[in-house]
């Protein structure tokens, strides 16, 4: 437990990302198993003791140390498992060593609720400050130390020199303490065979096209739909949804796992059917609409109804046990239209190719698609295989050209990391009505990208040069500068006072020759909620 | 032993400072006033404009540093009685919190009440230790006045310091620490670990350590960090004042590893707002079991709480059965000087 709490203290306090990486690879090479991969499984989320509450912790303490005192100390901290690690008093008499990460979590794991409380109060009197820190984050469930499970996957990757991708692939087939997992990592064994389980392989994705010119005999072209990418898969008899990120969304989705019994594993775009929200009847609707479905871990009839999911498909990965990822993807495509064939077109069907004769043509069509669920096009090359994670020159994903307005910056932030120094974090805001009829600034944004480190500095330094109020790390500013905020899309919000949300927006250009008077007024935002909505 | 009523009649806390309003005397004050007693010389108990400065002669002249030298008044040594008008004698003890730092015992008739100002028990090599006092009232300062608070070995920090410097040889470690005792406890501490470098200084850092040397506290080979090249400072330990971690200054500084030395670092959020990447418990204070060792060593018939968490160590008095109240002074809110 000393090395992982040491672990945990040096990631709390380190910044750059390669630090970090190195921090958890250096663990993971160094300490024995099983220790490491309880740890591992720590820092990726996957623990979990049902019967150890946050409530227990505070009546533990609440035995040992004055309650006021406790809750004196823990106001100022912020953090009850950081407060009584702090407060947690050295136990009389001679001191059991420190219990390893395992006999930690096999102490939890059997801890009931009659037990948990002599359990963990034992586990605590045998650790130091930083080991009780551990223990308590470890025991509590989320360890919010800055560190996501991508990261100490890459991290394990990174330790062994063993390709990050097949990691992810096999992940989600294991459990703690991954020991089938270090013993492929090392060199012990082979790669664990997850041919027939229904787990989650890490998808393919696109780059942004720029300013490139594409040969349409090598790349195929089709809509970039907005809703959920997902993966589909059946094997062993089960059906399972998975997002981006790998979480398994099947309970929120039922009605489209159901639907589905073709063993195999296919990639595509979630929507959800109807006139909902403006889409036209039978078409796909808008995000809103199916954001209505996720999340939601129990999904009612009537809501299956109001808004009937379903998937258009893009990709096939196994068919039938076969994998099909090193085809090519026009032999893929022709796979994968033979399955759709068979499957119910009620729940699923195939994202088009879109017919162009060139490239101009081609960019002619995307300019003039307006349908709110089209996002942009997609460029797949013809002989790409299907490769976990973004590849250059594979897929390009070359989206519509984004919405624009000019805004007032109202609000600055300091960065992170190298860039905690500079004010780079701006809110925005446009005006309720014209200025000069007694209209006011609401932000409606903020924006930390989409400027040089030129333009980063010219900012600091207009920020300092223009504070007119500062609360804690932000700055407000002088209303007179106006940014070109681009933006994908404007959605309704009732958390913003000015009642819209932008979708990613970025600053595209500093307007230093426009007067903050002259920047967008908050109706012509809102008004771009609807022209997207109707398409 | 408190002869009269309690609290006696010739002492009254008020917000502006502690005030013996027979003879209208004032310590630490935060207005201009007339005769001023001035424990030590930050800036939250030392303040410009008073007429008659009474203070040990390191803290008049940071007094005289900061603010121009006084009109009036002189230098005090310490255990020197004073007196100072209707039977009241005031006596400088030293207090272990910086240079020239004082308790100020205060005594009338049999009556003795000392005023901690800031201080602690632990040693420091750039001033004399706090020497306890009995006394009928105690006023002690409450900073570190939470249970949380145990500042471990000063030389445990130090290493983790020189570690880290060792193990980031393309690095530099920039310290941010309080430009008055801080910087120079933490300067003289790596002198004592046999760290004998040049250690460069942020410019709002030079008066004071010149001050120090002045004063017989030896620094060892100090430099401007202005003056050396940004290869030069690979490897090298600079000390800054804490609002400037972060700061434009510090983006010339190759890739520096933030340090900070202060008592607030014990606590992990404080140290990742302020992006520390190497938090140094190091104090001039007590930590929560000196604070409430001093007030059991001395068993005063009456605590005065000053400065910080006061409502902590009020409960922990009542919890012991002693008498206990919070003076509600101004201007000393929660600051770097931890
Ligand atoms: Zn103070
Ligand atoms: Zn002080």
């Amino acid at each position: 437990m000393d090395r992982f709490a040491r672990l945990l203290t040096d990631l709390i306090y380190t910044r750059s990302r390669n630090s970090k990486l190195a921090l958890l690879a250096d663990y993971l090479r160094t300490v024995p198993a099983p220790d490491r991969g309880w740890a591992l499984a720590g820092l990726t989320g996957e623990l979990n003791f049902p019967s150890v509450k946050a409530g227990i912790v505070r009546d533990l303490i609440k035995e040992r140390v004055d309650p006021i005192l406790f809750s004196l100390s823990r106001d100022f901290v912020g953090d009850t498992a950081e407060t009584v690690s702090l407060l947690w008093p050295a136990p009389p008499g001679a001191v059991t060593p420190p219990p390893t990460v395992s006999e930690a979590v096999s102490a939890l794991s059997a801890a009931t609720r009659a037990t948990a409380k002599p359990i963990v109060a034992g586990l605590l009197d045998r650790l130091d400050e930083d080991g009780r820190f551990a223990l308590l984050k470890l025991a509590t469930g989320a360890l919010r130390i800055g560190v996501s499970a991508r990261l100490a996957k890459t991290a394990f990757a990174q330790a062994f020199s063993v390709p990050l991708d097949d990691v992810e692939e096999i992940w989600h087939a294991l459990r703690p303490p991954y020991t089938d997992l270090f013993a492929w990592a090392t060199g012990a064994a082979a790669k664990p065979d997850i041919t027939s389980l229904p787990v989650f392989r890490p998808f393919m994705l696109a780059n942004p096209l720029e300013d490139a010119v594409l040969d349409l005999a090598d790349y195929a072209a089709e809509w970039k739909w907005d809703g959920i990418r997902i993966q589909l898969v059946h094997a062993g008899g089960e059906t399972r949804l998975f997002s981006r990120g790998g979480e398994d969304i099947t309970a929120s989705f039922p009605d489209v796992a159901r639907a589905f019994a073709h063993e195999g594993v296919l990639d595509g775009e979630l929507l959800v059917r109807g006139a909902a929200q403006g889409g036209e009847a039978g078409g796909a609707a808008s995000f809103n609409a199916l954001q209505q479905r996720l999340g939601r871990k129990v999904v009612s009839a009537s809501m299956q109804a109001a808004y009937p999911a379903f998937v258009r498909l893009y990709d096939m990965l196994f068919d039938r046990g076969e994998d099909l990822r090193r085809l090519p993807w026009s032999d893929r495509r022709v796979r994968l239209e033979s399955v759709v064939a068979g499957l119910d077109p009620g729940a699923f069907d195939i994202s088009a190719l879109i017919e162009a004769g060139d490239f101009d043509e081609l960019a002619d069509l995307r300019a003039a698609a307006r349908e709110t669920d089209i996002e942009g096009v997609m460029l797949k090359r013809r002989d790409s295989p299907y490769e976990a994670g973004r590849k250059a020159g594979l897929w390009y994903k070359w989206k519509r050209e984004p919405l624009t307005a000019d805004c007032v910056m109202m609000y600055a932030q300091r960065g992170s990391g190298k860039r905690s120094s500079f004010y780079s974090d701006y809110t925005f805001g446009c005006w309720t009505a014209p200025e000069a009829e007694g209209g006011v600034l609401l932000p409606v944004g903020k924006a930390y990208s989409g400027f040089s480190d030129e333009e980063l500095r010219w900012l600091d330094g207009f920020v300092r040069k223009h504070t007119v109020n500062r609360f804690g790390p932000v700055r407000e500013v002088e209303k007179s500068l106006v940014f070109e905020v681009a933006f994908d899309a404007v959605n309704p919000s009732t958390r913003h006072k000015s009642g819209i949300a932008m979708r990613f927006p970025r600053i595209s250009r500093i307007r230093r020759d426009k007067p903050a008077a002259e920047a967008d007024e908050i109706g012509t935002l809102r008004r771009m909620i609807v022209a997207s909505a109707a398409g | 032993m408190l002869t009269s009523q309690k609290p006696p009649r010739w002492i009254k806390a008020e917000r502006e400072g502690i005030h013996l309003p027979t003879i209208d005397w004032w310590i630490d004050p935060s207005r201009p006033a007339t005769n001023a007693l001035v424990t030590h010389g930050h800036a939250d108990h030392a303040r410009g404009g008073h007429g008659q400065v009474w203070a040990t002669g390191a803290t008049r002249d940071i007094i005289a540093l900061r603010y121009g030298t006084p009109t009036g008044g002189r230098d005090l040594d310490y255990n020197e009685p004073l007196d100072i008008g209707d039977s009241i004698t005031a006596t400088f003890v030293p207090a272990g919190h910086v240079l020239g730092s004082a308790q100020i015992l205060l005594e009338r008739q049999g009556e003795r009440i000392i005023v901690t100002g800031d201080y602690k028990r632990r040693p420091d090599p750039t001033c004399l230790p706090f020497q306890p006092t009995p006394c009928d009232i105690l006023i002690t300062e409450a900073t570190f006045a939470l249970p949380i608070f145990t500042h471990p070995p000063i030389e445990r920090e130090i290493a983790r310091l020189l570690a880290a410097r060792a193990a980031n040889p393309d690095r530099c470690i920039l310290i941010g620490a309080y430009a008055l005792g801080k910087a120079q406890r933490v300067i003289a501490e790596l002198r004592l670990a046999g760290y004998h470098e040049t250690i460069w200084l942020h410019g709002a850092m030079v008066a004071v350590c010149e001050l120090y040397e002045r004063h017989g506290v030896e620094l060892g080979p100090l430099a401007l960090m202005s003056e050396a090249t940004r290869e030069a400072l690979k490897g090298q330990i600079i000390a800054c004042p804490p609002s400037s971690l972060n700061s434009t200054w510090a983006r010339r500084l190759p890739d520096p590893i933030n340090a900070m030395a202060s008592g607030w670092m014990r606590v992990r959020q404080r140290a990742v707002q302020r992006n520390v990447e190497l938090p140094l418990i190091i104090s001039d204070h007590c930590d929560w079991n000196e604070l409430t060792g001093t007030i059991l060593e001395l068993s005063p018939e009456e605590t005065w709480i000053t400065h910080g968490r006061e409502d902590a160590l009020l409960h922990w008095c009542a919890l012991h059965q002693m008498r206990a109240r919070a003076l509600d002074l101004v201007g000393r809110e929660e600051d770097d000087t931890g």
